[in-house]
């Protein structure tokens, strides 16, 4: 299976992410994308400032991947996740996942994004006009 | 005592004030034992909702014993994505 995990400290590219997993045996590619809102709870954002702890971010999200491999019949996933700073509408992750049908390619799609959110090392911190706060660090 | 170097990600790093420092600890502390060290020194630790270590970037077992030279992460909520 091919793979392309990275960590860029540069706008991402989802077209390129996408065209680079497509092949004539899949006849279906899932796309996630996730980027910055806005706001949160009403509350202006200006920007996210996201770091990570970067070989074992990698290393994590290498094996997301090789899960993803393991439960569903894929050929193809990249996973570029960014750090530093991002505005409203950047683009922080790409998953694009190529499979024969559409079935695996969701599953495997919206697994990597749950799991990356469960346990890769990468933080983001939400700054406001009047503040800023590491996303879930507190209750 | 042994000598580990902490490396500090996120809120943790603005708690503990620094992004690498090397601990004093007594050998045969283990992940749990540490943690409950810099809890000590750092009582803002304490308000986080979870606090992870990370040892030759594995996340570390809480029975996990250090040794001389280990560089530890110290991982507070990841939020990635």
């Amino acid at each position: 299976m091919q793979t392309d995990i990275q960590l860029r400290d540069e706008p991402l590219d989802f077209e390129a992410c996408t065209r680079g997993v497509m092949q004539p045996a899949c006849g279906g590619i899932d796309v996630f994308i996730g980027t910055v809102r806005d706001a949160t709870k009403g509350r202006r954002v200006l920007r996210l400032e996201f770091e990570a702890y970067e070989p074992m971010a990698l290393r994590e999200m290498r094996k997301i991947v090789e899960e993803a491999a393991s439960r569903w019949p894929l050929h193809a996933v990249a996973l570029h996740h960014r750090t530093g700073v991002l505005l409203p509408g950047e683009i922080a992750v790409v998953i694009a996942v190529a499979a024969a049908h559409r079935d695996a390619a969701f599953a495997a799609c919206r697994f990597v994004i749950d799991a990356l959110k469960e346990t890769v090392p990468i933080w983001k911190k939400e700054v406001f006009e009047d503040g800023e706060v590491w996303v879930a660090a507190h209750a | 005592m042994i000598e580990v170097t902490v490396v500090t990600f996120g809120i943790a790093r603005s708690i503990c004030g620094e992004r690498r420092f090397v601990l004093q600890v007594p050998a045969n502390t283990t992940g749990d034992g540490l943690l409950f060290i810099l809890k000590e020194k750092y009582p803002a630790l304490n308000a986080l909702i979870s606090l992870q270590l990370a040892v030759k970037e594995e996340y570390a077992a809480s029975g996990l014993v250090l040794r001389q030279g280990d560089e530890v992460a110290l991982i507070p909520p990841v939020s990635g994505g």
